[in-house]
């Protein structure tokens, strides 16, 4: 019996290792589609929903078929990182998969989710260096590794009401930026907001600290993966800059606003609806309000600078789509045509950003004169091919560290925590623990 | 004599033996289904849990790192405020769910007319899907377009944040829990009606009260379904999930866009409850290994409850014998 339970153990502990092994694959013949021609079908994984991006994504995909017609495309639409990870666990993962956010590229290399791209780089003799902006290094590849490719890339300016904007300039610093809110606000009779300058709680849809750290140039870790918040004086210029507008509005009066707002995404968008004179966000706005509410006379700007830092206006934050080869993958080498095709290729790039309005990701690609370009979208190329734009480099807790700094900042901006040192010391400990259990000796 | 008696004993003892190797199979393979389910569903699963509650373990690679994960439980601060908010339902949402489905079962049983109107009406909302009831109840309480806040503020008063203010948060999940009462309601109405009537009778002859006639017939009467309804309350809310997801989620705004990052538990973490963090870990920041030792302690806590449940009903059952 005492036999039997020890086999048992065995077993299942046999098993329990064996079941956490993956599936890993033989390194790829890279390139071999290329010469040998073979009909091949690949599954093709994207998290696209909305019609105009499809049209755009099959557009381009028919594009990819001209020249490779001997490779079929099967998409699947409106895929999260979680089913990429569990198709990679079960061994059924796509060829290609294509995920929205950076957050997941450090755990997408460190565990092999996604496989290392640079053989089939050098393979296809493309040099990244030259082919894409220093910046996207960061968020595609971790610990030496370039794991995901970039396809389209995200970058966060300021937009514009110019009617509420009662012919003011857009600011440039966070002074020029409260002074101007404050002036453009309309409350009513009991004190209740009608119509804010700029909603400055990290709580509105795109003011997250990862998009507005920019503005002041602040830093997110240090070279080792430690936290550098609490001991970065940006960030508390930042947040005290916004606590200091809040408490203007009044916090329980301008959450009670912005409870008022329709969803982000839809026609109901406050800055569609004239309740917000300027706002942050991405470039894609534009085709929104395009599509939305195409009468709204608006305009972009690069996002204000702190106001000892004017030499940096113009920079803004960037990020991605990234696209890359699941470990697993049936048909690497022909995954591979497609990835190089949707992140290198001119024509594709030009194609899917004049439909969705995304800023195309390749140096060739933002210069192409078949690129549409207008003043309000031009801002965000500006933005994106600024020396002091920055991202977030890839980090293993990277959802981790934005949710603390956020919890944080949301406990500061509330008046619920009144210390700002103790809670910068706080958002430090906690990211520096979890990097010790995540990643830690 | 002896040699022969001996032989007999030798030849009767492997036919016993047999027989009783042949009874342990039979049994065995009557069992077998069970066993299987057990292993396969259970012990399987605990055993893992238990393994990798020692191990870094991100769902693909795994590194043996000794206490590493049990100790980081007693520093991480999230990992206590899930626990003292899952207390704080235990403790406040469980027993008002009790006292407030026993009293609308009360009521209902006494109602001379339209029982069954009222009875529909207090059991529909258990029907609900829990997210959409829990959107439903964060758009009604919204303090900047809810319906609610229309009405308080047509007599001049402001409704508090429920889903967006800490000190109202969990009594919006406890509103929301004492909405969907029908399942409890109608396992004490069942109760209630089960109470013999001339128990009634002769109390009144007596001279005793409602109240007292509540407390000294009805109580003692239904007190194993009220231990019932107590105990599996606290399991259930040991698992405390949806609702405090989604209102949380609803009510911070979050979007799914890249660089929008949501943690459950707003606002402050007032309404994370352990299952969320236990999740978040998990499935969201892939610590795995620690996620497992949050799954172990809410294993041994449930248990614990589960036990106590038992042994009421075993008392209750000797009670009755």
């Amino acid at each position: 019996m005492k036999r039997l339970l020890v086999l048992s153990a065995a077993a299942g502990l046999f098993l329990i290792t064996a079941c956490t092994a993956g599936t890993e694959t033989s390194a790829p013949k890279i390139d071999a589609s290329a010469t040998s021609h073979e009909p091949v079908t690949i599954e093709f994984w994207h998290g696209f929903s909305a019609d105009n991006e499809l049209k755009a994504f099959q557009d381009t995909l028919e594009g990819f078929n001209k020249q490779y017609p001997w490779i079929t495309v099967k998409a699947t639409k409106a895929v999260q990182d979680d089913q990429i990870i569990q198709s990679v666990r079960g061994g059924n993962p796509p060829d290609v998969a294509l995920s929205f956010t950076t957050d997941s590229v450090a755990q997408f290399c460190k565990a092999n989710i996604f496989q290392d791209l640079n053989p089939y780089l050098t393979a296809s003799k493309i040099d990244a260096s030259t082919l894409f902006p220093k910046v996207i290094d960061q968020y595609t590849q971790y610990a030496g590794k370039r794991c995901v490719m970039p396809m389209l890339a995200d970058t966060y300016g300021l937009y514009y009401n110019k009617k509420l904007m009662k012919g003011n300039e857009p600011p440039k610093t966070l002074s020029e930026l409260a002074d101007l809110a404050k002036k453009l606000t309309v409350k009513d009779s009991k004190g209740d907001i009608k119509v804010a300058g700029f909603v400055p709680t990290s709580q509105m849809y795109e003011n997250a600290p990862i998009h507005t750290g920019v503005m002041v140039g602040a830093k997110w870790t240090n070279p080792d993966g430690t936290s550098a918040v609490g001991g970065d004086p940006a960030w508390k210029t930042l947040l005290t800059w916004q606590k200091d507008l809040t408490d203007w509005y009044g916090y329980d009066k301008i959450e009670k606003f912005r409870k008022s707002f329709g969803d982000e995404w839809s026609a109901d968008n406050p800055f569609n609806k004239g309740q917000v004179a300027m706002a942050v966000d991405g470039e894609w706005r534009n085709a929104m309000i395009a599509a939305d509410a195409p009468d709204l006379d608006y305009g972009t700007a690069p996002m204000p600078v702190a106001d000892d830092q004017a030499q940096r206006y113009g920079a803004g934050f960037i990020a991605g789509t990234v696209i890359g080869i699941p470990r697993g993958a049936k048909n690497p080498e022909a995954a591979w045509d497609l990835v190089k095709y949707l992140t290198t290729d001119t024509s594709a790039l030009v194609t899917l950003s004049n439909a969705i309005r995304n800023v195309p990701s390749t140096l060739p690609a933002l210069q192409s004169p078949d690129l549409k370009k207008d003043p309000n979208f031009q801002t965000f190329l500006d933005i994106f091919a600024n020396p002091n734009s920055t991202t977030l480099p890839a980090h293993i807790n990277s959802a981790f560290n934005q949710q603390t700094l956020q919890e944080a900042q949301i406990k500061w901006e509330s008046g619920r925590a009144p210390d700002l040192n103790a809670v910068l010391a706080e958002v430090d400990k906690k990211i520096n623990d979890k990097l010790k259990l995540t990643a830690g000796d | 004599m002896a040699s022969a008696t001996l032989g007999r004993r030798g030849n009767a003892a492997p036919f016993r033996s047999r027989e009783r190797r042949r009874a342990n199979l039979r049994a065995l393979i009557y069992l077998s289904p069970w066993l299987v389910g057990f292993g396969v569903f259970f012990a399987y699963p605990l055993i893992s849990t238990v393994y990798f509650s020692f191990q870094r373990y991100d769902m693909f690679s795994l590194e043996p790192v000794g206490l590493l994960n049990w100790k980081y439980f007693f520093r991480d601060d999230a990992a206590w405020t899930s626990i003292k908010n899952t207390l704080w339902l235990v403790v406040v949402m469980v027993p008002l769910r009790v006292v407030f489905g026993l009293g609308v079962a009360q009521l209902i049983t006494k109602l001379k007319a339209g029982a069954g109107v009222f009875r529909t009406i207090f059991y529909l909302p258990s029907l609900v899907p829990v997210v959409a009831g829990t959107l439903g109840f964060v758009f009604l309480l919204n303090p900047g377009t809810g319906p609610l806040q229309a009405i308080l503020g047509a007599v001049g008063v402001q409704s508090p944040d429920w889903f967006g203010d800490p000190a109202w948060s969990k009594w919006g999940l406890t509103l929301l829990a004492l909405w969907s009462i029908g399942d409890l309601m109608v396992i004490f109405m069942a109760a209630l009606l089960d109470v013999p009537k001339q128990l009634y009778e002769a109390a009144a002859l007596d001279g005793a009260s409602a109240w007292q006639q509540f407390t000294r017939i009805t109580l003692p009467v239904i007190r194993p379904v009220v231990m019932f309804a107590a105990v599996t309350g606290v399991i259930q809310t040991l698992q405390y999930f949806t609702q405090a997801m989604v209102a949380a989620r609803v009510a911070s705004g979050a979007t799914d866009s890249a660089g929008s990052v949501f943690t459950p538990g707003y606002p402050d973490g007032s309404t994370l409850t352990f299952p969320e963090w236990l999740f978040q870990e998990g499935f969201r920041d892939f610590a795995m290994g620690y996620a497992c030792v949050l799954a172990l302690i809410l294993f041994a806590v449930s248990m614990i409850f589960t036990l106590i449940l038992l042994r009421q009903f075993r008392g209750f059952a000797e009670e009755d014998a």
